[in-house]
């Protein structure tokens, strides 16, 4: 037992926080919104050669062949930036999807060099970063497919937030696309992966708020001294501190593909939408009007935790899961580790 | 990182275990804040458990424990709380003063004090809080005036949990004429010595879980302060981060409750909406949550890291769960659930009372306003008032 990243982890992690802290600062996301683009390709091609897309592909494709608990603190520290491009979606959901099929058509190998694979899972009307995309998976019942940008006709879909580019994907299925019958297990990286991003999302939210608290002054005092500030701060650093290590423990269990293990990715994803939703909120009531405005920071991740609180399974969706869970398995406090539940 | 116990952790359960099955009172026992009978039936218990070796396995051989690491610890608090044993009636001492001691004792205080309080000989009460000085312990009036090699103690201690039937009292006390945090001392003290009375305060329910302490010219050696002279203000406050941190609220404590809270929806659901599930499952995802988050931080400790203030977080998530959960309890209860004993009936759970105890969770320990201001002013590095 051992619930601890180890060096290795902490210094990868560490690196690519670093990066994506200095590529992807507010001023930088804002240069985006001026232009109405989504995607920077320097940034994009510093992620790259990093080799962070290629963290969970197979050796032979050329990848690290790495776990997902390996990819989840970069996953939380892009949430952190409101990263534009689709670093976690191409690391952490593509990339598996397309090592799990019997041809990828050479698409895995594409994607490591930075091309980008959209995909249209079930879970998610709208398809993401799709008008950047080379190549789609979608379904057509229990089938998938693997389409290229040419043989699909995109509709954008407005997000509230700009940066995620939605659309509608008109295609026609045909025996050549058909790659696969099994999504397996990528409804759960979807959301493992979500759920990291959220909380980086939410820690940004408090960190923006605790800066602003301790600058702005009101009755010649800054606000961050007045205690009912600085509950509501706390309280949401409270609900980040427990949502964060059920995410992290979601990553290390996700490989059992168990109903436990499965159960904890859906527990993963409420926490940590519900914790990033009060420390967006928070960060708007400690900004006041300006936290209504476009002209403070605090937008940009509230609107993506937003966005992303929806993605890949609803509360709801994932309740459900975990009420089955409660219902079909054994609880108590032997059984706090998914390696623990019967199957 | 490895979610999975090792073949030895896995041993250490197995025999936990089997000695809790073997050796757990069948039925529980009388209440200890109700009569002395009852208080020393859970004498008998820790006694029991200390000559299993169970009394404390953090602590040294040499103490009466088994020096496991925190994560045995966790496993065995799970296989405590999993077989239903009795509530440690001498939690303030095995788990507040016992570390206080192990850091701050001399070697002579750890000889004499550690062996008994692992064997329940010493049941030991917190006598800190004063009727002035609550949230404010630095407001504390109670003296200790040097006399040669004795400290003369006078004053007024209150809320002090079991200190109805308790052995001794680790108390903190300054030196006549200084102030705030300045000259104070942590000292020990038997509760049965010339010149202390103890009044037993009511709970809201009749039970006697506090009492106030008078102290009238209390004599006791010099060598039974804990500490430096003038030291007590660092002391309680390594006795205070052990308390929020990880040992005094072990997560099985939920993990039991939750698994009972969704017994206690199975057998009602019929009568019920639908929409219950959701929050006993928010009560199960909560629990599970404080464990996940304890044995992370316990992984963290055992490779060498150390606690900080977020330490307050914990106490203030377990003690919120705690309330939630038996709201839900006494909701699905319904009509039933102002029912106190006698009229309860044969329920295995006292919700009612568990939710009567709940209450207190955000109060004692440092209330958790004044953990939301730790939390703001020294993890988060906002600004005092
Ligand atoms: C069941 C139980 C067992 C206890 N056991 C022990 C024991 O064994 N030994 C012992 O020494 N003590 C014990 N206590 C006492 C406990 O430590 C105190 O009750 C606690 O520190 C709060 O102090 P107080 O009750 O005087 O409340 P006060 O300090 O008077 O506070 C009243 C209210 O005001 C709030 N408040 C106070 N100051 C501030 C501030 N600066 N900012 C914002 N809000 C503030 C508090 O949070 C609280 O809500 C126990 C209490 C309970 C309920």
């Amino acid at each position: 037992m051992q619930f601890a990243f180890d060096e290795d982890q902490l210094a990868m992690t560490d690196a690519a926080r670093v990066m994506l802290v200095e590529t992807c600062t507010p001023a930088d996301l804002r240069h985006l919104l001026e232009r109405n683009e989504a995607w920077d390709e320097a940034r994009w091609n510093a992620i790259r050669d990093m080799g962070l897309v290629a963290m969970l592909a197979p050796e032979d494709a050329g990848g690290l062949e790495l776990a997902p608990v390996d990819l989840v603190g970069i996953a939380e520290a892009a949430g952190y930036v409101g990263l534009p491009e689709p670093l976690v979606e191409q690391a952490g959901i593509v990339v598996p999807l397309l090592a799990s099929l019997a041809d990828d058509r050479g698409w895995i190998e594409r994607v490591i060099r930075g091309e980008v694979v959209a995909v249209g899972h079930p879970a998610n009307p709208f398809v993401a970063d799709a008008d950047t995309a080379g190549a789609f998976i979608l379904p057509h019942g229990a089938e998938l497919h693997l389409v290229e940008r040419e043989q699909v006709s995109l509709t954008l879909r407005h997000s509230v937030d700009t940066f995620r580019r939605l659309f509608t994907v008109d295609w026609s299925p045909s025996p050549e696309t058909m790659v696969g019958s099994d999504w397996g297990q990528t409804a759960d990286r979807g959301a493992l992966f979500t759920a990291a991003q959220l909380i980086g999302l939410g820690q940004r939210a408090i960190d923006l708020a605790v800066a602003y608290a301790k600058d702005r002054t009101q009755f010649g005092k800054p606000i961050g001294s007045y205690q009912a500030v600085k509950h509501l701060i706390a309280s949401a650093q409270v609900k980040i501190e427990f949502a964060r290590p059920v995410v992290h423990a979601a990553a290390a269990e996700l490989p059992l593909d168990t109903f436990a293990s499965r159960a904890r990715v859906a527990h993963a994803k409420i926490a940590a939408g519900d914790a990033a939703d009060l420390a967006t909120r928070t960060a708007v009531q400690v900004y006041g009007a300006m936290g209504m405005t476009r002209e403070a920071d605090v937008h940009f991740f509230l609107k993506r935790t937003l966005a992303l609180r929806y993605a890949w399974g609803t509360a709801f969706d994932h309740r459900a899961t975990v009420i089955e869970r409660l219902n079909t398995r054994p609880t108590g406090p032997d059984m706090t580790f998914a390696s623990r539940v019967p199957a | 990182m490895k979610l999975e116990y090792t073949p030895e952790q896995d041993a250490f359960r197995a025999e936990v275990r089997a000695w809790m099955e073997a050796n757990v009172p069948s039925g529980p026992l009388p209440s200890f804040d109700l009569t002395r009978e009852g208080f020393e039936a859970h004498r008998d218990w820790e006694r029991k458990l200390s000559e299993g070796r169970w009394g404390m396995v953090t602590w040294p051989e040499a103490y009466g424990g088994r020096a496991l690491d925190l994560i045995r610890w966790l496993i065995f608090e799970e296989e405590y709380y999993r077989a239903k044993a009795p509530t440690r009636v001498n939690q303030n001492g095995i788990f507040l003063l016992g570390p206080t001691m192990m850091e701050f004792g001399t070697e002579d205080q750890k000889a004499r004090f550690l062996p008994r309080m692992a064997a329940g000989d010493d049941i030991w009460a917190q006598a800190w809080s004063e009727p002035g000085a609550g949230s404010d312990l630095a407001g504390v009036r109670a003296t200790a005036t040097r006399d040669g090699d004795h400290y003369i103690l006078n004053g007024q201690k209150t809320w002090s949990s079991r200190a109805v039937f308790a052995d001794w009292a680790f108390g903190l006390f300054r030196e006549p004429g200084s102030e705030r945090h300045k000259g104070m001392s942590l000292i020990l003290f038997p509760l049965d010595a010339p010149g202390v009375t103890r009044r037993p305060i009511q709970r809201m329910d009749g039970k006697m879980v506090f009492a106030e302490l008078f102290l009238d010219n209390v004599r006791v050696p010099v060598a039974d302060r804990l500490g430096d002279e003038g030291q007590g203000w660092h002391v309680c406050m390594a006795t205070a981060g052990f308390e929020r941190g990880l040992m005094l609220r072990s997560p099985a404590r939920y993990q039991v409750a939750a698994s009972n809270l969704l017994t206690l929806y199975e057998n009602n659901k019929n009568s019920l909406p639908a929409s219950v599930a959701e929050r006993v499952a928010q009560s199960w995802m909560d629990a599970d949550a404080y464990a996940l988050s304890i044995y992370s931080t316990a992984s963290r400790l055992t490779a060498g890291g150390s606690i900080g203030p977020e330490s307050s977080t914990n106490k203030i998530f377990w003690s919120e769960m705690d309330i939630a959960l038996h709201q839900t309890a006494l909701d699905i209860l319904g009509d039933r659930a102002e029912l106190a004993p006698p009229d309860l009936g044969t329920t295995a759970v006292d919700w009612l009372e568990d939710y009567i105890f709940a209450l207190a969770g955000p109060i004692y320990a440092g209330s958790n306003e004044i953990q939301r201001n730790i939390i703001a002013e020294r993890m988060l590095g906002l600004p005092r008032a």
